[in-house]
């Protein structure tokens, strides 16, 4: 809100400078946000929505006051004498939502008189438009005192006026031209002939003043904040009446607003005036009960001393009618401020006016006690750690993503579409992480970035919100470098991305509990994609993604994705010491050809079936198809290493367990041994 | 004698050393011929002849001894001559990625609030009316919503507008006394250079028989001076929030320029930074919690400012842009 110095100057002889005020108002909760300096400074205020009575040069006044002790002062406004008897008979229809509204006829004006510079200047800069005197004065009026009122052409009226809510569908055409549709939630003001305005927003087109308006009749209302809130806003409407009818005006302000806005028409456009005549329907204005304040609470919310003369001091400065009590005091707000309910308002205004700066830092009484440190949950430093360390970046993307192509990644899932998305590429809640990597990744592409390893750990939305880690490679297996095999320039693929996986998993002291199964998801390379299991549990996927994806979003390589349910996979087991042998190992290598669909799995699990306890490891150490080996099978390399807990292994010992497991693999799995 | 030192001097290398070595001393060898001829020799004389002959083989040894030592010496330094590598060449392998500047920043609040007493709180990012803003003492149409511009879903769901709602579910669930912060990403619908729609925030709430607003203001300054290291100024100036009262906002002095006056803090030396308050009694009562017995401090805070303002990013957005170049530039390990 703009507030001219020396428009404010007339309500209070205030010393400070502009920029001292702006500073003081600040550390009152009023934020100088702009001061434009000049002969006479222009201060922009941050009002808070709780304090629609300073929205106005008396409300700022009336806090300067406070502030600096100085008292309010103000033009004198004595009332304009009735000339006339003539008034506009007011219905109050809907007396909650307006239980007040004073009216009075002015007769005469000419308003095509020129509005004083001075008038229009403080206008202007205030950032309202000069438009004839009437409108002016109701402007500066509003401006000056917070009090929106209604100027209606007299002429144009048909009969009295009452204030009612709207009927289904009701059309109002206001003063900007725009005809709305109403719903039964809205207050009007209409005449006879129908609706003249929308309820402490705007007036209506049909009833407004021109330059040839000579009668005149000043609608001045209190509208109940919770009939006007939200309506502006919904209607597209908000208006400097509308804001500062939802905060609240003073209902004992009407009076006051039209004798200064009367004095001010006809000291501009002449004219006479009528009796001020008011509708009420009292039982519906606003109470101001007094609300309790305890010395004791004061102190313990504040952690400060405050002596009780200040309090009382303060409260009355600020308008409160302030009576001891034996707990404290209690104090009645006055009829402008609709924010002062409990007694934290009341500490509250105190520790504003007194300042925030008198109030000591302390440190809490706290009691030492030990807090939970479960040894399942492993730091989320050190999980996100373990794939820095091999490589990867972590991206934060947005949450919500591209609704097509995450219905192209996976067209099966129910998707969550916000009602009001910023742009029609960011409308859908995430299912996965990976819309949002694979953006990232091929906007890092488009950068020339070739060798992209990202991760993410954050929310997706199923049905439940589910905590995820989900990574993304793209590229070369290891950086550009001299001297690395051939092999490293190779871009990564699937094993590259599930020992970074297994890296994971090795962190959980669990890695048994892991399966790698082959599955499909209809993002992924049908032949290329695992879901990963812990004990049976699914828990995440890890598989290149799909080649008709990859052409489709014109990557450059395959990347290779993983997701994980966060807390599932990532629970830790403790570590428990078993003891190991002090006799030498044995090793035996078997170069066994095998059928080619046969899994790694299950060779090792027959495997282990024959062998004996000793056994202690078995690897794969080379994978081979090609010329030697029949079409349709492969040759596997296993090494066996044996090694005995209290003794040292026999050859025959060795020997014997070689051959069973031999055994058991051709005739099992139809393998053969190589020589 | 002559001739065989001088040999020996002569040997080029190990190999051409033993080729004297055998002419000489060898089974064959000039020097071994000669003992052996001792026989011959008149056996008054052949106690003396004996003699110098053991005389001459042993210099010859001696010289031969000497002379390996050197060449022996010679070869380990052309050895480790030939096995000299350019040090300067890079290293082989992976090279580290890292974590993204804000997690790097939360991580470091989060470390720094545990330590003064707090727990790590999270809650739901899809929130239903009443957490978001309900409990936390705004009802429907009130002004405070526009404050907030709200993501909806067609359910009347919300994405939260801040991590105030887990305050409200930390006190259902976990009851008084209580210090949790909560840290996680909200969502407001206003995207341009200085707003994104998703940013981060960090909660904290401490409630106790007597959280006053003068611990709240020591929780704040401390954090302030923690986190960065210096010994910021700190400000709180009266606000409104109507999950608080008193409420207020906390700006500390300006990083860069030590509160003189610069662009980042718009020439006024201060940096907004906070909001906070003592917890609204609507607020301790719709969560449970007896607002007679309990008072409470809440405040929250952005952490993606708080990470431009320790890395010196200007622009908010480059946070969500995952550029590599961006986020390989803060790799530096945390404590």
């Amino acid at each position: 809100m703009k507030i001219s110095y020396r428009w404010l100057k007339e309500w209070i002889e205030v010393t400070w400078s502009a920029r001292e005020l702006g500073s003081r108002l600040t550390m009152a909760g009023f934020e100088l946000e702009a001061l434009q300096d000049g002969a006479d400074p222009l201060l922009e205020l941050n009002v808070t929505p709780n304090r629609g009575d300073a929205m106005s040069v008396i409300g700022i006044a009336r806090e300067v006051a406070a502030l600096s002790g100085i008292g309010l002062g103000g033009p004198a406004l004595p009332p304009v004498a009735a000339q006339f008897k003539d008034t506009v008979a007011v219905g109050l229809e809907a007396p909650a939502a307006c239980p007040r509204l004073v009216g009075r006829i002015i007769r005469g004006i000419d308003n095509r008189a020129a509005v004083p510079a001075c008038m229009k200047d403080r206008l202007q800069r205030c950032g309202v438009r000069s438009i004839s005197p009437i409108v002016d004065v109701t402007n500066y009026v509003l401006l000056e005192l917070g009090q929106p009122m209604h100027a209606y052409d007299l002429a144009k009226l048909k009969g009295g006026i009452t204030v009612r809510t709207a009927q289904a569908q009701e059309k109002v055409t206001l003063l900007d031209g725009r005809t709305v549709a109403v719903t039964p939630d809205v207050l009007l003001i209409a005449d006879e002939a129908g609706a003249v305005g929308v309820a402490g927003i705007m007036g209506g087109e049909r009833t407004a003043v021109s330059e040839s308006t000579v009668d005149v009749f000043l609608e001045v209302a209190y509208f109940a904040p919770p009939a006007i809130l939200g309506r502006a806003r919904k209607l597209g409407l908000q208006t400097d009446a509308s804001q500062r009818f939802e905060r609240g005006v003073d209902p004992a302000l009407q009076e006051r607003a039209v004798e200064r806005a009367t004095a001010l028409i006809q000291s501009i456009a002449g004219g006479s005036a009528g009796p001020v005549q008011l509708a009420e329907a009292r039982e519906y204005l606003p109470r101001r009960p007094a609300v309790p304040l305890r010395r004791t609470q004061l102190q313990r919310l504040l952690g400060a001393t405050i002596e009780p003369s200040q309090v009382v001091q303060t409260l009355t400065a600020l308008g409160m009618q302030v009576t001891d009590t034996p707990s404290g005091w209690q104090a009645a707000p006055p009829s402008h401020r609709f924010d002062i309910v409990i007694e934290a308002d009341l500490i509250e205004e105190v520790a504003r006016i007194v300042g925030l700066e008198s109030i000591p830092e302390r440190d809490a009484d706290s009691a030492q006690r030990f807090r939970e440190l479960s040894v399942e949950v492993p730091s989320e430093r050190s999980v996100l750690e373990t794939l820095a360390a091999r490589g990867y970046q972590e991206a934060i993307t947005l949450a919500f993503v591209d609704p097509g192509l995450q219905a192209r990644l996976f067209p099966d899932v129910k998707v969550k579409t916000l009602s009001n998305a910023i742009a029609s590429d960011l409308a859908a809640m995430r299912v996965s992480l990976w819309p949002g990597l694979i953006r990232a990744a091929l906007e890092n592409q488009r950068r020339q970035q070739d060798r992209i390893r990202l991760f993410e750990h954050g929310v997706r939305f199923l049905e439940q919100e589910i905590d995820t880690l989900a990574g993304l490679v793209c590229g070369a297996r290891l950086p550009e470098q001299w001297g690395a095999a051939q092999e490293a320039r190779k871009p990564a693929d699937f094993f590259d991305a599930k020992a970074d996986l297994e890296a994971l998993l090795t962190g959980t002291g669990a890695s048994a509990d892991f399966t790698f199964e082959p599955g499909t998801l209809s993002c992924l390379h049908p032949g290329r994609a695992a879901q990963l299991k812990r004990a049976g549990q699914p828990i995440g996927w890890i598989g290149e993604l799909h080649p008709a994806l990859v052409d489709e979003l014109d990557f450059t390589y395959a990347p290779v994705l993983f997701e994980l349910d966060y807390a599932a996979t990532l629970r830790v087991v403790r570590p428990v010491f078993s003891d190991f042998s002090r006799f030498p190992q044995v090793r035996r290598d078997l170069a066994l050809v095998v059928d080619d669909s046969l899994s790694l799995s299950t060779l090792r699990e027959r495997v282990l079936l024959a062998a004996p306890p000793f056994l202690t490891s078995c690897v794969a150490f080379d994978v081979y198809r090609g010329p030697g080996i029949e079409t349709g099978r492969k040759s596997v390399a296993l090494g066996l290493i044996f090694q005995d807990i209290s003794r040292t292994l026999t050859d025959e010992e060795t020997d014997g367990a070689v051959a069973a497991i031999v055994a058991e693999l051709r005739i099992g799995l139809n393998a053969k041994i190589r020589e | 004698m002559e001739q065989a030192l001088a040999e020996i001097a002569a040997a080029a290398d190990l190999a051409a050393l033993d080729e004297v070595r055998v002419r000489w001393l060898g089974k064959k060898g000039v020097l071994t011929e000669q003992l052996k001829s001792l026989k011959t020799v008149p056996a008054a004389v052949r106690p003396a002849a004996g003699q110098r002959i053991n005389e001459a083989k042993q210099q010859v040894q001696e010289a031969l001894d000497a002379r390996r030592g050197v060449l022996e010496g010679a070869a380990v330094q052309q050895k480790l001559a030939a096995g000299r590598i350019d040090v300067t060449l890079p290293g082989r392998g992976e090279e580290p990625g890292g974590l993204h500047p804000v997690t790097q920043t939360r991580l470091r609040i989060e470390t720094l609030f545990r330590r003064a007493g707090f727990d790590v709180e999270q809650g739901p990012e899809i929130e239903d009316d009443f957490h978001n803003f309900g409990a936390l003492n705004i009802p429907p149409n009130h002004p405070a919503r526009a404050m907030q511009d709200t993501f909806y879903f067609p359910d009347g769901r919300v994405l939260r507008t801040h991590t105030s709602p887990v305050q409200v579910r930390a006190m259902l669930s976990r009851g008084a006394p209580l210090a949790v912060i909560a840290p996680g990403r909200v969502y407001r619908c206003d995207s341009d250079v200085t707003h994104s729609p998703m940013f981060h925030q960090v909660e904290g709430l401490l409630v106790d028989e007597s959280v006053s607003f003068a611990n709240l203001k020591a929780i704040l300054h401390g954090f302030v001076r923690a986190f960065f290291e210096k010994d910021l100024d700190m400000r709180l100036r009266p606000s409104y929030f109507p999950f608080t009262e008193p409420s207020a906002e906390v700006d500390m002095s300006c990083v860069f320029c030590a509160g003189q006056g610069c662009r980042v803090c718009k020439e006024t030396g201060w940096l907004e930074i906070a909001g906070c308050g003592m917890v609204h009694p609507n607020v301790l009562h719709a969560s449970g919690v007896d607002a007679e017995r309990y008072t409470g401090y809440a405040f929250g805070m952005g952490i993606d400012r708080l990470a431009m303002l320790r890395y010196g990013v200007g622009d908010l957005r480059l946070f969500f842009e995952n550029d590599l170049r961006f986020l390989r530039q803060f790799r530096a390990l945390e404590p």
